[in-house]
């Protein structure tokens, strides 16, 4: 009975620090947030309405969920290229496939999207290369629209989808491959009948992740769209520091979080969250 | 060993998906090099000036230097806190531990937008009564930035804990050591790589925070990242792609020697 109660006690004690701290720096400020959107600036439910009125903000919205659906195809399709050789490749191809996918994936996300602009903007490597060429005489417009933005942030998330697709493909038994290829089909015809349906369970957990990861992007969409393509997290920026709109920003990631939770959800009735690692 | 290797077609897309990864990284070694005081090609001639700018200009050391001092702290915190949570999960096994480990884990899932707001809410509430800890203050950042790399360093150590064969702390428990003791000279030394791994990601999580970090700023607690972000968004300045290329160069080496101790190591 005392080694139960000191026991208990033990953990108590070690487990403590952290909650407090979250609790105290992380959901009561949180639900601070949430108190905003129905306090300011009037108290009531005027923000949300406005969410569901606002030209701006709809625009908003809709292209946030049409570039996240781009960036989700996009990636995950990249991602399961350069996955299928990390893992099954010869031992040369997996290093080097595992040095493209691990040095970007180390690379601070401001970085990344600098590297962009210096490639895609009008005096960048691609424009400066195409004119030198004399292949363009005006400068392609590359950066400061969606094609930018998605580019920045496909470039982004495919090192995040390729670890569920690595992990459903490693846990993929090879003699089903080579008993179809056996039975006479074909290289094309045994991957997409036999390999991809086998790997589908890392192919949904790296959309949903990949899905679920664009639409909260802040950084990149920022450089990269030029304030012309905004996401929501631009617009929840936005409404807090520059038009002082503290409730609508406030209504606007209460709505965010609440989808993304809605997300993670189904996410984890597909996949088991050992598969994600 | 997988005996089913990837054919031409699978090489030649997987080539180019490779290609755009490095892209953008080998683009700004040109950049950095060049002469010109904006975001150009050089033509010609190559310069280290932006290389100098980077050694001389007061600013970029200055924020250099908050970087890493706002790293240490708020990575020290967060793995030592942690390293407690983690051990109490892993040695008591209490009920709800799913439940807790969830929401300590929230911080990595919730869109870091919203954590951002968040965290200006504590920072600009805790302003009214301390000037030590608040809004732009480079304590508040370095409690932020624990705030959002405490998961992480949960999950690592949750990670190398379950690798951890628990009949040696029973033995230790079987022998009469206290929890002090098993903790300390039992469990710690066994996961020892984990909490300097676990310490070495927070620190860098913290070392390239922005999102968070461009709520919770303004003009006095400048991160390095928020220096680069006032660059990239006014007239861009050269000296970032000279920084890109050390921050990149230090991340292959980090990668390259990591992945030499690993294969010391023999683990995976």
């Amino acid at each position: 009975m005392r080694a139960y109660l000191s026991d208990r006690m033990g953990a108590a004690l070690l487990m403590a620090p952290l909650l407090l701290f979250l609790v105290l720096a992380y959901a009561w400020p949180f639900l601070g947030v949430v108190k905003w959107s129905f306090t300011l600036p009037t108290p009531g439910l005027g923000q949300y309405e406005a969410l569901l009125t606002d030209d701006l903000v709809q625009s908003v919205f809709i292209r946030t969920l049409r570039i996240a659906a781009v960036v989700t195809v996009v990636s995950v399709a990249a991602a399961y290229a350069i996955t299928v050789v990390w893992v099954r490749g010869t031992p040369a191809q997996r290093l080097v496939a595992e040095f493209c996918i691990l040095v970007p994936f180390w690379i601070s996300v401001l970085t990344r999207a600098f590297g962009w602009v210096a490639l895609l903007s009008n005096r960048g490597l691609i424009n400066t290369w195409l004119q030198a060429i004399g292949f363009i005489s005006e400068p392609l417009a590359l950066v400061r629209n969606e094609f930018g933005v998605i580019v920045g942030m496909t470039h982004f998330l495919i090192p995040f989808a390729v670890f569920p697709l690595a992990s459903a493909m490693r846990s993929l038994d090879d003699r089903v491959l080579l008993a179809a290829r056996g039975l006479g089909s074909s290289r094309m015809r045994t991957f997409w009948s036999v390999f991809v349906p086998m790997t589908r369970s890392g192919i949904i957990g790296a959309a949903l992740i990949v899905f679920v990861f664009s639409l909260g992007f802040f950084v990149t969409p920022a450089i990269l769209g030029g304030g012309r393509s905004v996401m929501v997290a631009e617009l929840i920026y936005l409404r807090i520091f520059q038009s002082p709109d503290w409730g609508l920003g406030a209504a606007i990631s209460v709505v965010l979080v609440l989808f993304v939770g809605a997300l993670m959800a189904l996410l984890f009735r597909y996949v088991r969250p050992k598969q994600l690692i | 060993m997988p005996t089913y290797r990837p054919g031409p077609v699978s090489l030649i897309i997987a080539a180019f998906v490779a290609l755009f990864l490095l892209m953008p990284l080998l683009a700004v070694i040109p950049v950095s090099l060049t002469p010109s005081r904006m975001l150009a090609m050089p033509s010609g001639e190559l310069s280290l000036r932006h290389y100098r700018a980077l050694i001389e200009d007061p600013r970029w050391i200055d924020s250099i230097l908050l970087s890493i001092r706002i790293g240490i702290v708020s990575s020290a915190f967060s793995t030592v806190l942690a390293l407690c949570f983690s051990l109490g999960v892993w040695m008591f096994q209490p009920r709800f531990t799913a439940a807790l480990v969830g929401f300590v884990l929230l911080p990595m899932v919730v869109p870091p937008v919203v954590s951002a707001i968040t965290l200006y809410f504590l920072l600009t509430s805790i302003s009214g009564f301390s000037s030590l800890f608040g809004y732009d203050t480079w304590l508040g950042v370095a409690m932020a930035h624990s705030v959002m790399t405490v998961p992480f360093a949960t999950v690592l150590m949750l990670v190398s804990l379950s690798q951890l064969d628990r009949r040696i702390d029973l033995a230790a428990r079987g022998l009469g050591a206290s929890v002090w003791e098993r903790a300390t000279r039992i469990i710690m030394p066994n996961i020892m790589f984990g909490i300097i791994t676990a310490a070495l990601l927070s620190f860098v999580l913290s070392w390239e925070e922005i999102g968070v970090t461009l709520f919770i700023t303004s003009v006095n607690a400048i991160t390095l990242p928020r220096l680069m972000w006032m660059g990239l968004r006014d007239n861009i300045d050269p000296a970032i792609a000279a920084l890109s290329v050390i921050l990149i160069i230090i991340t292959v080496l980090v990668l390259a020697l990591r992945s030499f101790v690993v294969r010391l190591r023999g683990v995976r």
